[in-house]
């Protein structure tokens, strides 16, 4: 009897915590971002217990659609806004300002098992074209390749399609997974497996970099030096080829609550997480100035 | 009965009559609303694609940095290729346990199977897929030396599991329905059990069969976050069950989320929900059709 007491009252302080939500604060949007996130979310309300956040994934283009048709108060992307989505949101009187929170090394990922060690931005793009099918033409032993990557409404599928495909098509033999997590899961079990992640996504608890997973040094041309994702310099410097600012958007400047979340999370306390989540921090330079910018 | 109570009762009737018309109506008009709702949102999208293109090709990347293609074909023979998979494995284990619940367990061992059977219907779907991506896939890939597990084969044996507790109970029932004189008249001819069982009681009821075996198939056809889940997603047009595939469900789970409003892209999934919605609603029509010559014979 007492239990379905504490049952009942619990269910009853959530609905009410559900129909008081209009306070709450919305953020929805990129896979690669939720779990940071949902961290610095859970962090913030601890000290500030008043204010509730609701922090939800879906990927980048989900969050942005959810920005324009105003069901979210922050959207989150790996990716900057398309020209069209901004028209869109404009037309909608939604005026997106995006700040970066943190910076992500997109990491590309293939099983321990494979003897491939470092890769071309353009041998990347080939795997991911369909136009490389076995691991022997770029170094590795003779096995098929097997691609894992994301479905469309990723901003890392859109991040990687610009920046790595040369905005071609994408082999439609690619494995579309849900998540991050579902293609680390998928390449720790398939030998032949290539995949692509958020920096965020290669450690395990204890801060070391997932047993039976291997990341690949990028370079950007044949025979240079190639770097590691991990590698906080190589990213900082630009030397990683395939780094990328993370986004928060509000529509319009952002106000109030929303506005001290945000400044908490590229402030020193919030970036602290950012480096201890195994992402990197935005920095004094330009990332900096841009947000500093847009809060005024 | 005094006339005020007559009145009274009168009354009363009309207006239970009415509240059941009314909610007969609704769930018809409510019907009638989703199908020209799906029908307005998907016609739009064959002013710039051709339908030829549309069912004949098997190219689909609508957001694609080159030129946007609608082909839906490699979708449809993925969906047709998990469903028949799975009624290849959920058809004959399904009849056999129906017939073992109805003519071979005892009456204590059917009063506990068959509820722990129905509950099964009840597991979220996407409880299902999770087995399928750390329990089946791996199997399967270990199985078959795929490397992975995430094809239509782990789709299909997923689509069984769920399909089976209807194919099951349903089987079941119209084998019970099935008149004793039937059984009793070919066991006193002679005939084995098994005989009977084959000859006889499954003739008997085999539109029953046949329209639970239906229902089975419109459950498999529709379900959406199980091969979401396990299949891959892949957008090449299948070869083999060991292929990783998309469904046409998967596919607009898919890109529903991020696509903007009134875009063609946007149409287009809705045309694909239309194809799904004949597609289902031909394969309930027939178990419909077939159910009801099954309960005509039966009166």
């Amino acid at each position: 009897m007492k239990k379905i007491t504490v049952i009942a009252l619990a269910t009853l302080t959530l609905l009410a915590g559900l129909l008081l939500g209009a306070k709450m604060i919305q953020i929805k949007g990129s896979d690669t971002m939720v779990n940071l996130i949902q961290i610095l979310a859970e962090e913030y309300m601890g000290k500030n217990p008043a204010i509730p956040i609701a922090v939800l994934g879906g990927g980048s283009g989900t969050g942005i659609t959810g920005l324009i048709n105003q069901i979210c108060d922050i959207a989150n992307s790996s990716r900057e806004w398309k020209p069209k989505e901004i028209d869109q949101a404009w037309d909608k009187g939604v005026t997106p300002r995006s700040f970066v929170v943190a910076v992500d090394g997109l990491s590309i990922i293939v099983n321990e098992k494979n003897a491939v060690e470092q890769l071309t931005i353009a041998q990347v793009g080939a795997l991911y074209r369909g136009e490389v099918k076995n691991w022997k033409a770029v170094g590795g032993a003779s096995l098929a390749v097997s691609l894992y990557g994301r479905q469309s409404n990723s901003g890392t599928y859109v991040f990687m399609q610009e920046h790595v495909l040369g905005n071609k098509n994408y082999s439609t033999d690619m494995k579309e997974m849900n998540g991050n997590a579902q293609i680390v899961e998928g390449v720790l079990q398939d030998e032949g497996a290539v995949g692509y992640v958020g920096v965020g996504y290669l450690h395990d608890e204890k801060g070391r970099i997932r047993k039976g997973l291997k990341v690949l040094k990028i370079s950007k041309e044949p025979n240079g030096a190639g770097y590691l994702p991990t590698d906080k310099a190589a990213v900082d410097s630009g030397a990683y080829p395939i780094a990328r600012p993370l986004y928060m958007a509000t529509n319009g400047k952002p106000k109030g609550d929303v506005a001290r979340l945000l400044s908490w999370i590229v402030g020193p306390e919030g970036q602290a997480i950012v480096e201890r989540e195994g992402f990197f921090t935005i920095g004094e330079g330009k990332y900096k100035a841009a947000n500093d910018k847009n809060f005024k | 009965m005094t006339p005020m109570t007559r009145k009274r009762r009168d009354v009363r009737e009309a207006a239970i009559k009415a509240f059941f018309f009314t909610s007969g109506i609704l769930a018809v008009l409510v019907l009638l609303g989703i199908f020209l709702t799906l029908l307005t949102t998907a016609v739009p999208a064959f002013r710039e694609i051709k339908i030829a293109e549309f069912l004949g090709h098997s190219r689909w990347d609508p957001t694609s940095p080159e030129e946007a293609e609608y082909g839906l074909l490699a979708m449809i023979v993925s969906t047709l290729m998990v469903t028949a998979g799975a009624l290849l494995l959920a058809v004959p284990i399904g009849i056999g346990v129906a017939a073992y619940l109805s003519d071979v367990a005892h009456v204590r061992t059917r009063e506990i199977l068959k509820p722990v059977i129905e509950i099964l219907a009840g597991i979220p779907s996407v409880v299902v897929g999770f087995l399928g991506i750390v329990l089946f896939g791996p199997a399967l890939a270990k199985l078959f030396h795929t490397g992975n597990g995430l094809n239509a084969l782990n789709g299909s044996v997923l689509l069984a599991v769920m399909s089976l507790p209807t194919i099951i109970s349903i089987s079941e029932d119209s084998l019970n329905a099935v008149p004793r004189v039937y059984a009793e008249a070919s066991l006193a001819l002679g005939a084995s059990r098994w005989q009977t069982l084959v000859r006889v009681k499954l003739p008997a009821a085999l539109s029953g069969v046949i329209a639970a075996v239906m229902l089975g198939m419109g459950r498999a056809i529709g379900e959406t976050m199980t091969v979401l889940m396990a299949t891959g997603n892949a957008r090449a047009f299948p070869h083999g069950l060991l292929d990783s595939v998309r469904t046409m469900t998967a596919g607009i789970a898919i890109e529903l989320g991020e696509v903007p409003y009134y875009t063609t892209h946007y149409y287009a999934l809705f045309a694909i929900g239309l194809v799904l919605f004949v597609m289902t609603f031909a394969v309930n029509l027939v178990a419909d059709v077939v159910l009801r010559k099954y309960q005509e014979r039966e009166q």
